[in-house]
């Protein structure tokens, strides 16, 4: 008999994640309503906690948040219309243990209703059309199997059909194990749009979220024209426990959180939750502004076709001054 | 007695069948390429590149950080053309593997192969490179010098080449750190490598909270070169006679030339452009055929 066999990548890494997300979900007994703080300890009520974005009104450490609060937090209310959120895995590799992988993810929908590791749509913010991709760490660790890797590519096309940015938020444990080198063939997928993106200068911006680590990491989470994160995610290729075990030492303190990642040259900007939105404005603005400001090729082969709400620009002179006023004109957000 | 003799003749029967089963099922047969694939003796990216190419001038450096001995590459002649080739090299003897930290390449590595990539752009030159590591080094300095980064950024420069490149697993295909070297226009393996998201130890490690289980997670991971044919992940398997590479190198060498000359060739064809949508077709289509609903949005 075949041993079948299934599980998340990322559950040994971190078990007090899995804990913080059934208290999202579903807090039971004597906390009912409120759980303590996993960094702090301070008791807090899910309506405030909730409220807050998941994040500890105390000390501001940030919780798991699902796709669909992360939808609700960022974009132009009523504005998010989502597709591929049909697609399903036909489980290629006929993975299984103790359930197979496709009892795996029909449970861990009707457990947690999420379908997928991500949720992509089209939506606005702050009137901007953009194109969305959120991922979601309740559906097998966010991790990157064949239909991660699909909605991606179709977000991109969109994005380049439309001429929208692409923003992706990222949690994600790696590639998935169960769809085996199909998965990590998705780094690969995925590399190849954001190649079409950059050909296209399509403003993309990745922001990282608690844990980004493997595959997803290494690939298009880390090849945005602007990489954000939020404070204290985990942001590494390999995890702690495994470089710990390779090289037998302890690893300094704060080792692959966004700090850490941020003082090594790895990331842009470190941004709080409450701020997200505000700052996701300034560098679509930002960006589209400077492809608006694209310098195109003057006589005689001169193709000035106008980008989306773009003008046709003659000369370095007037770049500069087009895109410096563009600039100046967003006034002054974030940090 | 008689019944005695049954008795240790039905042992003997039973043994053989277990014997014949184990021999014969497909788990056994997944931890034989992998145990191949990791042969002691098993030939290295050097090998290959002393036996198919008559010249081989190395480069080496990122000339951001250091020189990784994990990867190596050059300049190389093949049928009377320049070309850039680059692989993983494990090291042979203790002194070596420990110099080249057993092909586990830090982010330098990948970068010193990005900048060979680019030369070989700049000069119109194709690009092979040759796949065996057990992954990216999982080290602290990895982590600070941004190995995601070294990774990303090369699949971006493979994926974004304006010259025909192609791809050879001759051993072990560890995860991200092997993909790396692997977005090729072409994609050719070795009978007996294998080409897996995670090592088989891991995976077990994982899912039966044992790392022993090797087996049966080799298995699962449906990681040989078959499995990879069938979907279509990789062009074409290179024979490699019984008993594996290291018993038969010149024979598997010949193999591969063939292939490497023929697939050159239909790649040189083709213009630039044309290259690039194939590479991009090609990456994008994986694994579209394995999700449902595709067709209703
Ligand atoms: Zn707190």
């Amino acid at each position: 008999m075949e041993q079948r066999i299934t599980v998340e990548i990322t559950k040994r890494d971190k078990p007090e994640l899995k804990k913080e997300e059934k208290q999202d979900r579903a807090p039971s007994g004597v906390s009912s309503n409120a759980i303590s703080c996993t960094k702090c300890g301070t008791p807090i009520d899910l309506k405030d906690l909730e409220k807050n974005w998941f994040c500890c009104p105390q000390c501001d450490f940030h919780m798991p948040l699902s796709a669909r609060k992360r939808i609700e937090l960022l974009v132009d209310p009523g504005s998010f219309s989502e597709f591929g959120e049909k697609w399903t895995s036909t489980d290629p590799l006929n993975f299984f243990d103790l359930k197979s992988y496709q009892d795996r993810i029909n449970d861990i929908r009707a457990e947690t209703g999420v379908k997928e590791a991500m949720i992509c749509g089209r939506a606005t913010i702050s009137d901007h059309p953009v194109v969305l991709c959120f991922m979601d760490f309740a559906f097998m660790g966010g991790s990157m199997g064949c239909v991660v890797g699909e909605k991606f590519v179709r977000a991109v096309d969109i994005a380049i059909e439309e001429r929208r940015p692409l923003i992706v938020f990222t949690t994600s444990g790696g590639a998935r194990m169960q769809e085996g080198i199909l998965s990590l063939m998705q780094m690969a997928k995925t590399t190849c749009a954001v190649q079409r993106l950059e050909t296209e200068k399509i403003p993309y911006i990745s922001v990282l979220a608690n844990p980004t680590t493997g595959g997803v990491l290494a690939s298009f989470a880390l090849q945005a024209d602007v990489i954000l994160a939020e404070p204290e995610a985990l942001i590494c290729f390999t995890g702690p426990r495994v470089i710990k075990q390779t090289i037998g030492k302890e690893l300094p303190e704060g080792f692959g959180k966004a700090e850490f990642c941020l003082s090594h040259g790895q990331l842009d900007m470190i941004v709080s939750r409450k701020e997200l939105r505000k700052v996701l404005t300034l560098y679509i603005d930002l960006l589209e502004g400077a492809v608006q400001c694209e310098y195109e090729e003057p006589e005689p082969a001169f193709r000035g076709l106008p980008k989306r709400g773009g003008k046709i620009i003659r000369g370095i002179r007037e770049i500069k001054k087009v895109a410096f006023d563009a600039w100046r004109s967003l006034g002054r957000h974030g940090s | 007695m008689p019944g005695v003799h049954l008795d240790g003749m039905v042992a003997k029967i039973y043994k053989q069948i277990r014997e014949l089963l184990s021999r014969t099922s497909p788990q056994k047969e997944a931890w034989r390429t992998v145990k191949l694939a990791r042969h002691p003796k098993r030939p290295q990216t050097l090998d290959y590149i002393e036996k198919l190419f008559p010249r081989f001038n190395e480069l080496k450096g990122d000339r951001r950080y250091g020189e990784d001995p994990a990867i190596v590459g050059g300049f190389a002649e093949f049928e009377h053309r320049t070309i850039m080739a680059i692989g993983h090299q494990k090291g042979k003897d203790t002194k070596d593997k420990i110099f080249r930290n057993f092909g586990m390449p830090n982010p330098e590595g990948y970068r010193k192969a990005v900048r060979l990539m680019r030369v070989a752009e700049r000069y119109g030159l194709p690009i092979v490179t040759f796949i065996d590591t057990p992954g990216a080094y999982p080290g602290l300095e990895a982590e600070e010098r941004g190995q995601g980064e070294a990774i990303a950024y090369c699949l971006g420069t493979m994926a974004s080449l304006n010259v025909p490149t192609v791809a050879v697993l001759i051993g072990e295909g560890g995860s991200g750190g092997a993909l790396a070297l692997g977005l090729a226009d072409r994609v050719l393996m070795l009978r007996n490598a294998f080409y897996s998201v995670i090592s088989p130890e891991g995976c077990a490690a994982i899912l039966w909270k044992d790392a022993k289980q090797a087996t049966l997670a080799a298995e699962a991971l449906k990681l040989t070169s078959e499995d990879l044919l069938r979907f279509r992940v990789i062009d074409e398997i290179i024979d490699e006679p019984r008993g594996g590479a290291h018993k038969h190198l010149d024979q598997v060498v010949r193999n591969l030339s063939g292939a490497l000359s023929r697939h050159l060739q239909e790649l040189e064809v083709l213009s630039t452009a044309e290259l690039k949508k194939q590479r991009f077709a090609k990456y994008e289509n994986m694994g579209r055929e394995y999700i449902n609903g595709l067709e209703e949005s």
